[in-house]
């Protein structure tokens, strides 16, 4: 088992979301499964705002950790994430790109897909303390 | 001249309805501590499975981002003077310190501004004292996001109805 699957399975809102990480010929990719619990308008349906944020941020953080090797779980310093289209009852992908991993902080992009990689639910980006 | 709000009947304390209707809301135990016109106070009590980092026991940051995303969307419909449905365009968050382990975790969001089509609005969390936040934030919401009736129209014609 890879090191950062172990750490996911360590961390209690990752286990929550019930998230995923798997690896393919493009890198790492974090899974959140849908289930009811994470719907935030029961009528459409669609996935809470904040836990695609979430998603995003664990997505960000699983990437570093694979990417430098780390064991301590980084800091965030801060998230920014674009809501682009609402985020329906079927699994969500994230894959996350370190566009700089520096000696003190990292800066991490990330997009989250369901169907079609190429029309993302959401995109973030984020900086965190290592 | 003040301006009427099409759910000002629903403002004051510990108004579950604002959100009872969102699935995972309760999921996390979020409770509505307080709204008033522009404006939501809302908490998510401390839980074991939402920490993000065990070795410090402190709450992920995403569930402090899911707080204040909720707290906006209630802080923006509490702006509206007709109910419509809302959805979050962007929110950034920065996370000022680590949020106390074990503590229940307090969200603000207010309204600050909005036009027609856009709500701009701004939120703080704390666990202890609001002068001492822990993260802040700054969101906007789309107004009129989708076709579905809000299924907070139903409760705030109930609240009026009671009262006259």
């Amino acid at each position: 088992m890879s090191p950062t699957r172990t750490l996911a399975e360590g961390i209690p809102y990752a286990r929550f979301l019930g998230l995923r990480v798997e690896r393919d010929e493009g890198g790492l990719v974090c899974v959140l499964p849908f289930r009811d619990e994470i719907v935030g308008n029961a009528r459409l349906p669609a996935v809470h705002g904040g836990v695609v944020g979430s998603f995003l941020e664990m997505t960000a953080l699983l990437g570093l950790l694979d990417e430098s090797g780390g064991e301590r779980i980084p800091k965030p310093i801060n998230f920014s994430t674009d809501f682009l289209r609402s985020a329906g009852p079927s699994d969500t992908f994230g894959r996350a790109e370190i566009v700089k991993l520096g000696r003190r902080i990292a800066n991490v992009r990330v997009v989250a897909y369901q169907d079609d990689p190429a029309r993302p639910v959401a995109a973030g980006i984020g900086n965190f303390r290592l | 001249m003040s301006e009427t709000y099409a759910i000002q009947a629903l403002f004051g304390e510990g108004r579950s309805e604002f959100v009872d209707h969102v699935p995972h809301a309760r999921a996390i135990g979020i409770e509505c501590v307080r709204v008033a016109a522009c404006e939501a106070v809302l908490k998510v009590p401390y839980r074991d499975e939402l920490v993000g980092d065990p070795t410090r026991g402190v709450v992920f940051g995403g569930v402090i981002t899911t707080l204040l995303d909720q707290a906006g969307g209630v802080a923006t419909l509490c702006s509206l003077p007709e109910i419509t449905t809302i959805a979050t365009i962007d929110l950034r968050i920065d996370y000022l310190r680590a949020a106390e382990p074990g503590a229940d975790l307090l969200g603000r969001a207010f309204c600050y501004k909005r036009t027609r089509s856009v709500a701009f609005v701004r939120g703080s969390a704390w666990e202890r004292d609001p002068e001492d936040p822990f993260a802040t934030c700054i969101m906007t919401f789309m107004l009129g996001a989708n076709t579905t009736e809000h299924p907070l129209k139903l409760a705030a014609e109930a609240a009026i109805a009671a009262t006259t």
